[in-house]
């Protein structure tokens, strides 16, 4: 079981943390932030391991803390 | 370090000035007339646990300076004419960074690769700058050995007070020329710089030193606080010499070596009835256009005299339009190659002091 | 009872912003950066260099003190600031342009004096923030706004191999071309960086990374298709590897 902090208004929608995840718990978000991206949102917290993949390979440091 | 009077070559006399002075960092790339001062310094540093780094080019050079005084440590680097063209950059990055340095300019003839024969044809260069915006390099140019080392510790001073580039512009035959002169103690009190240089964010907010500003207003407030500055300088850091122009008819205006050639035919005119002065300023940037134009409203006529072709000129003319004066400013100039003697400056005086204040006056009155 | 796996790393600012483009792998590696330097501990006696480019931004997102370097210039502002204070971590963070080509003489003769400083390269095969113009990586048939029918080896020459060329050069201690374009490719890229720091920790010389890196506004491709590229044509022209290592070798 694992969680990730996300700060969505730091997020650009680049969506490489949804294709790290291997759990696929990540996707896009229907409500834009505030840099006017749609960004990635938790879809299903349930199945997060707290890998930490997406936050490794988001550029944008979006993804501020992984626990597992 | 011996304080007593010692026959000195005036390059050499600037590098122990440098060390004496307390620069921690020196690099730079041989180019006469100048090579001497890297050659003593690439001994000297080392042996006393300072940084002497041969660059690949001036640009590296001047880059180096940028990083070390970026630190808060004297740094300098010397160069002369053509390669103080490639510095260009660096010292407007400098400015704007408001990084202390030094930069000593040994002057050869130009333009391009010219030749190592005297010439004060960088006063441009030193004064107006290469490099891009709204910045100066403030300016001091020795006429002697002895001010080869005490304008290098006025360099150093004034760099590391107003946190800005300063220049020694010296030239050929300063640099080369052998006199006696006192290498005294470094006179000037130490600046602390902890509370802007770099040693790494420690218990403080990180420091960013840059010369980007991406905020308009930022950016205007930027340049304002630097030429605040320049004003500063002028007013604080101003040296100067006045000889003889008390009571004068004709000043004489000149700097750096020429103006000590200059000296002797303005005491051979005084010798011969000629009511001639000499003004001499030593801080060449920012120009002392107040003084300039306090003489003229007492003198009927200025003789500039310059190894050039009238760049100095144009400032003493700037100062002298500001406050409304008419008074005639000639010029007698010579670009590289040849010194002039006593005798030929001489002549020029006599001919423009006929002219000016013989023919207002008639030779009767004087 | 909950750990935590990750965070922000101190070496990045609380109140960061990261400037660069959405996908772009700058912000991976100045992540990477300030990770490796929060590991070392040595984030309080570190000097940044910041140099012309996407990277003169440093200042928003480092934690770090930082000095900005004229265009090409930022080995020789390391130099000026190292041998000043021999004691602090010094780095550069430059992309191609800056370094392999403006800066290229400044690159080789501080890497020449084995000055003891770290030099992270971003080698995106274009001049991102002029709006992707070729540059010395262009690769040959790669369309940019300047080669704009791809380019051409007798009009423009070929692309420069930094890694191949700084590996020949006395004074590196620790040269590696790395990618970001996999968790694995990002933590292998974090292993080598920081080696070249230890290089500069530890006295050997200059430690050197070029990371292939993608640029997915001027490239007009999507960060997924941008990876794909480091992977394909970018990585078989430009090979990813460890060049030099004599960081392991003085272990």
């Amino acid at each position: 079981m694992g969680r990730i902090v996300l700060n969505r208004d730091r997020c650009k929608a680049c969506y490489l943390c949804v294709d790290a995840c291997p759990k696929k718990v990540l996707g896009a978000d229907n409500q834009v932030n505030a840099l006017g991206y749609y960004p990635v949102k938790v879809n299903n917290v349930e199945e997060c391991i707290g890998c930490a993949m997406c936050a490794r390979v988001c550029p944008d440091i979006a993804i501020e803390k992984v626990y597992r | 370090m011996k304080r007593e009077k010692q026959l000195l070559k005036g390059n050499y006399a600037i590098a122990q000035a440098a060390i004496e002075a307390g620069c921690q960092s020196y690099f730079g790339y041989p180019i006469t007339p100048q090579s001497e001062i890297g050659e003593y310094l690439s001994t000297k540093m080392p042996e006393l646990g300072r940084a002497y780094v041969a660059a690949e080019s001036e640009v590296a050079a001047i880059n180096m300076v940028l990083g070390a005084g970026s630190t808060g440590v004297k740094a300098m680097t010397s160069s002369s004419s053509c390669a103080v063209a490639l510095m260009q950059e660096g010292l407007s990055f400098i400015a704007g960074d408001e990084i202390p340095c030094v930069l000593v300019s040994v002057m050869r003839g130009g333009p391009g690769l010219g030749y190592i024969y005297p010439s004060q044809g960088d006063y441009y260069q030193a004064t107006k700058g290469g490099g891009n915006g709204d910045y100066k390099i403030v300016t001091y140019a020795p006429a002697s050995v002895q001010e080869c080392v005490d304008l290098t510790y006025k360099c150093f001073y004034v760099s590391q007070k107003y946190r800005t580039p300063v220049c020694l512009l010296a030239d050929g035959m300063i640099g080369q020329t052998m006199e006696p002169a006192v290498i005294g103690e470094y006179p000037y009190e130490e600046i602390d710089q902890s509370d802007w240089a770099l040693d790494g964010a420690k218990d403080r907010e990180p420091r960013f030193i840059a010369s980007i500003e991406r905020e308009q207003e930022s950016l205007r407030k930027r340049v304002v606080k630097i030429f605040e500055k320049y004003n500063k300088i002028l007013e604080n850091e101003n040296i100067f010499e006045k000889y003889e122009t008390e009571g004068a008819k004709l000043v004489i205006t000149a700097f750096g070596s020429i103006a000590r050639i200059a000296k002797a035919a303005v005491k051979l005119a005084r010798k011969n009835g000629l009511k001639v002065g000499l003004f001499r300023p030593v801080m060449l940037n920012p120009f002392p256009e107040k003084l300039v134009a306090e003489i003229a409203q007492k003198v009927d006529g200025i003789l500039d005299i310059e190894l050039n072709c009238g760049q100095m000129l144009q400032d003493i003319k700037a100062s002298i339009a500001n406050c409304a004066s008419t008074i005639p400013v000639k010029f007698y100039g010579r670009p590289a190659g040849v010194m002039m003697t006593v005798e030929e400056i001489y002549k020029q005086i006599e001919n423009v002091y006929k002219e000016i204040v013989e023919k207002k006056y008639g030779t009767a009155c004087i | 009872m909950e750990q935590l796996v990750y965070k922000k790393p101190d070496s990045i600012k609380d109140d960061f912003k990261i400037s660069f483009c959405p996908g772009c792998d700058h912000g991976t590696a100045v992540k990477l950066v300030a990770e490796v330097l929060d590991e070392l501990g040595v984030r309080e006696k570190t000097i940044g260099i910041a140099s012309v480019g996407c990277s003169v931004f440093s200042y928003d997102f480092f934690n770090l003190d930082i000095v900005e370097a004229p265009h090409g210039r930022s080995m020789a502002v390391a130099t000026g600031v190292k041998r000043s204070k021999p004691d602090k971590i010094v780095f550069t963070y430059q992309g191609d342009g800056d370094l392999a080509s403006i800066g290229l003489a400044e690159t080789i003769h501080a890497m020449t004096r084995g000055e003891k400083v770290t030099a992270i390269c971003i080698n995106n095969t274009t001049y991102g923030m002029t709006g992707g113009q070729a540059g010395p990586t262009t690769l040959i048939g790669q369309v940019t706004t300047t080669t704009t029918s791809g380019r051409k080896a007798e009009l423009s020459g070929y692309p420069l191999k930094i890694s191949e060329i700084l590996k020949e050069v006395d004074g590196t201690a620790y040269v590696a071309r790395v990618t970001l374009d996999s968790p694995a490719a990002i933590m292998n890229a974090k292993k080598c960086i920081k080696k070249a720091f230890e290089a500069q920790i530890k006295g050997l010389g200059t430690g050197f990374i070029e990371i292939l890196s993608t640029c997915p506004t001027n490239w007009k491709m999507t960060p997924q298709e941008a990876h794909a590229r480091v992977r394909g044509e970018m990585s078989e022209v430009f090979k990813p590897g460890v060049y030099k290592d004599k960081v392991s070798e003085a272990l």
